[in-house]
């Protein structure tokens, strides 16, 4: 009985006797589920249109992070080095593409998968050679990012927004907006689709599948640098956020693998959901849930609903 | 010319399913067997003090080739992936701790194989997701594992006996007078007993695979419907893969914490070590026991290698050596994709043919 008190009733006691740390509990779960979905939505954009599982987005969110610092500790102005790294971002894409995806086209996705965890392993060497493994403090003030906190106070105690994770949120949405007009109303846009529909027919209207490529990598490159910013921002840019960003699978089967609104929307879920069972069930457990409780989420919708919230019904069931 | 079948009739059916039925396999074998019991032991490695030679290449690389022939089964045979390798390990290592700690006084062999069948329990556990999804989404299921069990290892203390420092550790033990694993053991004694395991988990694994069960497996593997349709059992060929190769990944952590490395903490079972016993089974090839053996050798010594050749040679720092060895790792796994995404078992047996009709090209 008293099990059952502390898991169906003891928490949600909790929850209605301090509403604001609840709703402090909600803020702080929507905001790291917005940078999971962000970290999702680099794997859509490349699953989308190359059907490859890119497995090394969370080490391009670090790269994109640490690169950034960097170029700024050298003293290169805050937004130079964002252009900078821009650049630097397309020029990897067009290696990749060169040196990796030409090299194994039509093979098999899990090939195409172990490759982009060759490409992982490269980048976290060549990154911790140039750039060094210490955690450095991200440039937020630099670029312009408002930073200190709101106190919204209510039901007696008070709420805290910092001000980076509401322009996080923002910027989320903004980038989300633009990804879904860039998809649908232009002609690169267009290609993309068509490309992920079917690369033979997309090659026979004279797309070119390898500019493809090389524009999808540059556009994951983007949202993981903003990503690499915002959790940058919450945490040092160390290659700690790289585990974290493993995070981004299960946030992936919720929202499903195709569809961009599903990957912010899984994030959330994740997010959120990790957040207040890490705060009012874990002490249960003997807390640190948060490492699994994502895995576990997903692995029910994988059970339950196996293409995800948003996903396209081609998911081959056993 | 030295190596082909011509002249070596076959006269019963048993002959023809032997495990080597070649004269020139059966030599091959043989030979490799004595360089590995004989010489070793007696000369090591030219050009490597003996220390470094057991306690850095030869025990670590025959214990990663028991985890590489483990996963390799679920892998290369069984078609399902999996990233939870490194927890595996962990089930193996602290369940064979518990054992020790229960039965003070059972023999260690005997402990690291019960450990192995308590890991093949927990295995097929986890295992149970893959009766509804394959592929990716597999990883999924087993990363969760991954996952769950590092938090079980810190937050069960129950797992480390209470104790302050968080970890497992080795004691001695002793084994028909000789002690046989713990701080005082010899690096011979040990690098015997993992060799004997070794070849026993080889011996093993080849003869199931040539067997009704493994033959299942590779059924699920190439094409699960079709499987299904001729008779197989998805639920039993499934989780008996999972079952066998979390078996020998049990047994290759236990041994690795009480045979290598004496103690060890969860860092030693974390994902990162997942990932690369999953680049020696890619870099080895898929479905190959020969290539379990290359995949862990190459991706255990190289880098190893390389950092010793840095830092006595060129006096590079270890930090540079490390990096460089990470990338290393990277490049070779892309190229390997690129070049044969077969691994290097594929390279060994286009090796074969080619001596097989040597000097003739075909």
């Amino acid at each position: 009985m008293e099990i059952l008190y502390a898991i169906l009733i003891a928490p949600f006691v909790e929850m209605g006797a301090y509403p604001d740390l609840f709703i402090q509990a909600l803020w702080d779960g929507f905001v790291a589920g917005t940078l999971y979905g962000l970290i999702a939505l680099g794997f859509v954009l490349i699953f989308k249109a190359s059907g490859v599982f890119n497995f090394s987005q969370p080490i391009l969110v670090v790269l994109a992070a640490l690169s950034l610092v960097s170029f700024y500790k050298l003293g290169i102005p805050a937004w130079i080095s964002v252009i900078l790294v821009l650049i630097m971002f397309y020029i990897l894409a067009w290696l990749v593409e060169r040196l990796i995806l030409r090299q194994l086209v039509n093979q098999d996705g899990n090939i195409l998968f172990m490759s982009t965890i060759g490409l992982t392993f490269i980048i976290i060497g060549a990154a911790q050679w140039i750039f060094g493994g210490v955690p450095s403090a991200m440039i937020v003030n630099e670029l312009g990012f408002p930073n200190g906190s709101l106190e919204w106070p209510m039901f007696g105690g008070g709420v805290y927004f910092e001000m980076i994770d509401v322009s996080a949120a923002v910027i989320a949405v903004i980038m989300i907006v633009i990804l879904a007009v860039f998809f649908s109303k232009t002609k690169i846009g267009r290609g993309l689709r068509a490309v992920a529909d079917d690369h033979q027919a997309a090659l026979s209207v004279g797309i070119s599948l390898n500019q493809i490529w090389v524009i999808v990598w540059f556009v994951a490159g983007i949202v993981a640098l903003v990503t690499g910013i915002f959790w940058g921002a919450r945490s040092d840019v160390s290659f700690a956020l790289q585990i974290i960003g493993f995070k981004a699978l299960p946030v992936l089967i919720i929202g499903g693998f195709t569809s961009i609104q599903g990957a912010i929307i899984g994030g959330l879920i994740i997010g959120l959901g990790e957040k207040i069972f890490e705060i009012y069930w874990g002490p249960l457990l003997g807390s640190g849930v948060e490492g699994w409780f994502a895995y576990v989420i997903a692995l029910v919708f994988l059970l339950y609903r196996p293409q995800g919230l948003f996903g396209d019904k081609l998911i081959e069931r056993v | 010319m030295f190596y082909r079948e011509t002249g070596q009739f076959k006269s019963k059916y048993k002959e023809e399913l032997a495990a080597f039925p070649l004269a020139e396999d059966k030599v091959g074998i043989a030979i490799l067997l004595v360089i590995a019991y004989v010489f070793i032991p007696l000369f090591g490695i030219p050009g490597l003090s003996f220390e470094f030679t057991m306690g850095a290449i030869m025990i670590p690389v025959f214990i990663f080739t028991i985890t590489t022939l483990g996963l390799n089964i679920l892998l290369g045979f069984a078609g399902q992936i999996s990233l939870g390798t490194g927890a595996f390990m962990g089930v193996g290592a602290y369940s064979c701790y518990k054992i020790m700690t229960i039965f003070p006084d059972l023999n260690i062999i005997i402990c690291v194989i019960l450990s192995g069948l308590v890991t093949a329990i927990v295995g097929m556990i986890f295992g149970l997701p893959s009766l509804k999804i394959k592929g990716f989404y597999l990883i999924v299921a087993t990363l969760a594992a991954q996952f769950f069990l590092e938090w079980a290892f810190i937050r069960v203390a129950w797992l480390y006996n209470y104790n302050d420092s968080g970890g497992i550790e080795g004691t001695n033990k002793e084994m028909f007078g000789l002690i046989v694993s713990g701080p005082q053991s010899d690096a011979l004694t040990r690098y015997f007993i993992v060799l004997t395991l070794l070849v026993l988990l080889t011996w093993l694994a080849s003869n199931v695979i040539r067997g009704r069960i493994g033959r299942s497996w590779m059924m699920i593997r190439d094409m699960d419907i079709a499987a299904e349709l001729i008779g197989v059992r998805p639920l039993t060929a499934k989780l008996s893969a999972f079952a066998f190769s979390s078996f020998y990944i049990g047994i290759s952590g236990a041994l690795m914490v009480f045979f290598w490395l004496g103690a060890a903490e969860v860092e030693s079972f974390d994902v990162n070590h997942s990932f690369t016993y999953l680049f020696m089974v890619i870099i080895g090839g898929l479905g190959s026991i020969t290539g379990s053996y290359m995949g862990a050798a190459l991706v255990w010594v190289i880098p190893v290698l390389i950092k010793e050749i840095g830092k006595t040679a060129f006096g590079f720092d270890a930090f540079v050596m490390e990096n460089f060895s990470i990338i290393f790792l990277g490049v070779a796994i892309v190229v390997i994709l690129i070049v044969e995404p077969h691994g290097l078992a594929r390279l060994w047996q286009i090796t074969k043919q080619k001596l097989r009709l040597w000097p003739f090209p075909y």
